[in-house]
């Protein structure tokens, strides 16, 4: 949603796609923002796609299960699916690193 | 439930169905698939699953006007594409013509992480835009099974169908969805629990290394359909399924008259030959002459200016053409002038079904008058006797339902009862005649003999066949004290017979001869006679004469004297 450009860093791009406002959707757009606001070293952009709002992306993107978060890079490209409640398996799943939280708080925040 | 609860309260109106146009289908689903549902079709792997499915889009685009959308979940559009060009289907263009939406859903486990809830929203969304972009009417998931390899949460999975199910119902479309078949039930992931209208099992065995594939209505909710489990086939043209037992016996007959190709058999079929349209059986042993025998009738309708199909088992086409030359039977000049089409394979090169389609497929090409199989029997070897029973029954129906003439030749294994074909066909068939080999004084002769003949007076005669050079003739056997002569006995005996006739000509002459002389002989008598008759007549008349002379002297001697005493 909001890249926040930080040179040295590593950066991730997460896509996270929905349908409309479900509570599903809005589930897991809370939880993302609440995991990237956690404190990690890398760098990361969020972009939330409404399907309902741009359907022929969810064929091109190949998305079958609402909500999915792909992070498109680093390579290679891995999904999680589900409303992200599950804190721990999406950091794992991204593969981001967590870093001290006194330092991160303040850096890391989505808008 | 809801169109349930609609049809319930207008009972009147059948089940719509939508048909599918694959060539047999819709017959034995008394019109196609439920309109509006989703119909299963499962089967193992190589099956024809996809085909079936495939076949379904396509001709619903190109025959019946109705888009539709292929979600494909195993293969890419493009492998897709690839495999079904061998039939003849590009649904490449059809995708471009916007009459079919293809739409490849990659479901990879390996990559996707699951955390929290989720719903499959994105295929609902998905298939919405396909039905938007092409007006689809027929949607085929293939194989949507997949997905349950994607996702661990079964109770969202099966949610998820439900409502998917109930979404296409919702929008009116028919729908096919593929399964592979479980142990024990008919789909793996038991999918068939909720989609309970239309399920269809294919199946593909091998039997003695010859494959054939089935289909078969497990179910059809509303609506009466062929129960039977059916044979398909899928070849260059798509797929095609057999119904033809569904056939029945309602062939209208004619009474006209086609040669058999031999004069003298004709004679013993009333003078005038089969019956049009009726199915002649030629059994007999190993070299009685059957295929000159057919290759005679073919020969003839040739003659005629009729269209021939020969099918055969045993020989190739050059084969043939050279041995039936040496009876003075010209075939090849036919296969030119293009009346008669000469097919032959091998009968193990594949199942009974794949035959049985085929010869049909030559028949709806060559559109034939006349049909001749050179020998039914060796198709046993691939199928057992029922299955060729069955295949010929469905061949036989359909011949006489197009009013084609066709002769059958069976061979007779050394051994068996003549009067018993191989393939228990004989019930079927109208007209059955035997050829047979007598035995006897060294050698070995043809015999003929019209076994039956439905509808006709025919023959009764047992007939000594020979073949010529100018073709097959039929003499009649001696039949005598001696029991039936045939070959160099008949000659013999005929030769003998021949001996007696002329000494009895001979006798019959001496005695005319005989007679003759006699009765010259009487004849020079009744001469000899006459003329001593009219000597003696003569003699009588001058004994009379002289007679009246002397009377007359006598007078003139007294008139004399007494003139000379009166003067006195």
């Amino acid at each position: 949603m909001k890249p926040k450009p930080k040179g040295f860093k590593k950066v991730v791009e997460l896509r996270l796609y929905v349908a409309g406002q479900t509570p599903k959707s809005l589930a897991a757009i809370a939880n993302l923002k609440n995991i990237c606001a956690g404190t990690f070293e890398e760098e990361y952009r969020i972009q939330v796609i409404d399907l309902l709002k741009n359907p022929a992306l969810a064929r091109d993107h190949q998305i079958l299960a609402i909500p999915t978060l792909v992070r498109s890079l680093p390579v290679p490209i891995c999904k999680i699916i589900g409303d992200l409640s599950d804190t721990e398996r999406v950091i794992v799943g991204l593969d981001i690193r967590k870093v001290k939280p006194a330092k991160t708080k303040t850096r890391r925040q989505p808008a | 439930m809801a169109s349930r609860k609609k049809s319930s309260s207008r009972e009147l109106l059948r089940l719509e169905k939508t048909p599918t146009g694959i060539p047999g289908f819709d017959e034995i689903s008394e019109g196609g698939l439920p309109k509006g549902r989703t119909a299963i079709v499962c089967g193992g792997a190589g099956c024809g699953k996809t085909m079936f499915g495939i076949e379904f889009l396509v001709r619903g685009a190109l025959e019946y006007n109705e888009p539709g959308i292929l979600m494909a979940f195993e293969e890419t559009p493009e492998d897709i594409a690839r495999n079904v060009a061998s039939l003849g289907f590009d649904i490449q263009d059809l995708s471009n013509k916007k009459k079919l939406f293809l739409d490849y859903v990659s479901v990879e486990p390996h990559e996707i992480q699951e955390s929290g809830d989720y719903d499959l929203e994105g295929l609902f969304i998905r298939l919405q835009s396909a039905v938007d972009a092409v007006g689809a009417k027929r949607v085929m998931f293939d194989t949507v099974e997949a997905i349950f390899s994607g996702f661990s949460n079964s109770g969202m999975l099966r949610a998820e169908f439900r409502r998917l199910f109930r979404w296409l119902k919702d929008r009116q479309l028919t729908t096919i969805i593929t399964a592979e078949r479980g142990e024990g039930t008919l789909t793996r992931y038991g999918l068939e629990e909720y989609v309970s209208d239309c399920v269809i099992l294919l199946d593909h065995r091998i039997k003695d290394q010859i494959s054939s594939r089935r289909l078969r209505i497990v179910k059809y909710r509303g609506t009466k359909h062929g129960a039977d489990e059916y044979p398909f086939l899928i070849d260059e043209r798509g797929m095609s399924i057999l119904p033809l037992t569904s056939l029945q016996l309602q062939h209208t007959v004619s009474s006209e008259r086609v040669s058999s190709g031999v004069p003298d058999l004709d004679e013993m079929l009333e003078g005038k030959g089969y019956y049009r349209g009726s199915s002649v059986l030629l059994t007999g042993t190993a070299g009685s002459g059957k295929t000159t025998l057919a290759a005679s009738f073919v020969d003839a309708a040739c003659r005629r200016g009729e269209r021939c199909l020969y099918i055969d088992f045993e020989e190739s086409r050059d084969q043939v053409a050279r041995n039936m030359n040496s009876v003075g039977i010209d075939l090849a000049q036919w296969t030119k002038k293009g009346l008669l089409t000469h097919e032959a394979w091998r009968p193990t090169q594949f199942g009974i079904e794949m035959h049985l389609l085929r010869i049909h497929k030559l028949i709806e090409k060559v559109k034939p008058q006349c049909v001749a199989i050179d020998p039914i029997t060796n198709l046993l070897n691939g199928s057992s006797d029922k299955e060729v029973y069955s295949m010929l029954m469905r061949l036989l129906d359909s011949l006489k339902m197009a009013g084609i003439t066709s002769v059958f030749v069976s061979l007779t294994r050394g051994g068996s009862d003549l009067e018993q074909t191989t393939v228990g066909v004989s019930s079927l068939i109208d007209t059955w005649i035997l050829l047979r080999d007598v035995e006897l004084n060294g050698e070995r002769n043809r015999c003929i003999y019209v076994l039956k003949s439905r509808g006709m007076a025919h023959s009764n005669q047992l007939r000594e066949f020979v073949l010529t050079g100018q073709g097959v003739k039929l003499l009649p056997v001696y039949v005598g004290p001696g029991g039936v002569l045939t070959g160099s006995s008949r000659v013999s005996q005929e030769s003998r017979e021949r001996t007696v006739a002329i000494e009895q000509q001979r006798e019959v002459e001496r005695k005319r001869l005989e007679a003759q002389r006699r009765r010259l002989t009487l004849q020079a008598q009744v001469v000899t006679l006459q003329t001593e008759l009219d000597a003696l007549e003569r003699d009588e008349k001058n004994f009379d004469r002289e007679d009246e002379k002397r009377e007359e002297q006598e007078k003139v001697d007294r008139d004399a004297l007494a003139k000379s005493r009166g003067s006195k």
